[in-house]
């Protein structure tokens, strides 16, 4: 890949960083990243994977912008309400860089069409509130051995794990989905709108150290911050053999669609 | 009384102590929403009661976590609602 004067400008600093040159510069452009979700969390991962010349960004959601949605999703703005978020995504992100090549997917991911959207990237990242899909992006992942994000926020917290093949996946650490409703979302318990800034960085950054190979990923390691007292804690794992998706006795062998928390959603929504 | 770690914090308790009890001491408001290691091994959820805490033990509890975006799944949700 030869730079134009303009790339090396734009991506000078880094460049400058030893760890990653133009090698690992060429790498970033060459990179494939799906972003599931385009709200708080995958906002600031789209930016920065953007603004870092990540050559093609996937974006699927299927969902419009809404005025709630602002306090913390910067990649909408106030004019983009009831908007589609892939459609608000990838205008700011074609601004931002126009060397990236942003697919849109304005749907779900659901059991039917995650192994097909999956296939084409190199890492995916989960950007969702949603344990269904959570745990359909582990298991898709998991099954097609594909690196992935794990991100989750909840009023003043948050916590991520990154997995590639091989080491511990979701489902190592939560076996399965809680049951429907028992889980607040952030709809519900409400969430520090810089949180999901701060957890979304920290998901980019790891994308960018797995396209470049730079550093040690979040793998076998869960980070969990808490805002309040601004403490972060990283809990050790390893891939658990009781996993029903990567363990030895899986029982988890294809993709299904849970059930989720949607009936106070649904309920939230006719109060509006 | 014996010491043992959770999240990294030093804590007293009487032992022995189930998983359950501890969870129930820690006042965790929905125990169905915490996964627990001990010693760096998790704890199947159904093994709780039957799992002793002892002195040294260091335990993490996780919670589960959402996201940013309200969750999105209409399809799910009338199949759900209905």
């Amino acid at each position: 890949m030869d730079f134009t004067e303009d790339q090396i400008q734009r991506y000078s600093r880094h460049i400058l960083l030893q760890d990653v040159g133009v090698e690992g510069q060429e790498k970033i452009n060459k990179g494939k990243v799906l972003i599931v979700g385009a709200g708080g969390l995958g906002a600031p991962i789209a930016l920065y994977l953007a603004a870092a010349g990540v050559g093609t960004i996937g974006i699927i959601d299927g969902d419009v912008v809404d005025l709630s949605n602002l306090q913390r999703q910067i990649i909408h703005f106030t004019p983009d309400v009831n908007k589609p978020k892939v459609i608000s995504a990838k205008e700011k992100l074609n601004l931002i860089n126009p060397d990236v090549n942003v697919i849109t997917y304005q749907e779900l991911l659901t059991a039917e069409n995650a192994e097909r959207i999956i296939r084409d990237y190199d890492f995916v990242v989960d950007g969702t509130d949603n344990f269904p899909v959570k745990f359909l992006i582990n298991d898709a992942c998991v099954i097609a051995k594909k690196p992935f994000s794990h991100g989750g926020i909840l009023r003043f917290d948050g916590q991520t794990l990154t997995y590639v093949p091989g080491s511990a996946c979701y489902r190592c650490l939560f076996h399965s989905p809680p049951p429907p409703n028992a889980v607040p979302t952030c709809s519900q318990a409400g969430v520090l709108g810089a949180i999901a800034g701060m957890l979304g960085t920290i998901q980019a950054a790891e994308v960018l150290k797995y396209l470049t190979g730079v550093g040690d990923l979040l793998t076998n390691r869960l980070l969990t911050f808490n805002a309040k007292t601004m403490e972060f804690r990283t809990i050790k794992s390893k891939p658990n053999n009781n996993c029903p998706v990567c363990g030895s006795h899986p029982t988890v062998t294809g993709l299904v669609d849970y059930e989720q928390a949607v009936c106070d959603i649904e309920s939230h929504r006719k109060q509006k | 009384m014996s010491k043992i770690s959770v999240n990294g914090k030093a804590q007293e308790v009487e032992t022995p102590i189930s998983v359950t009890e501890l969870i129930k001491l820690n006042n965790v408001a929905q125990p169905e929403m915490v996964s627990i290691q001990l010693n760096g091994e998790f704890v199947n959820r159904e093994d709780y009661d039957s799992t002793q805490v002892s002195d040294a033990d260091e335990l993490d509890f996780l919670y589960f976590m959402g996201g940013g975006s309200r969750p999105q799944t209409p399809k799910v949700a009338l199949r759900l609602c209905r």
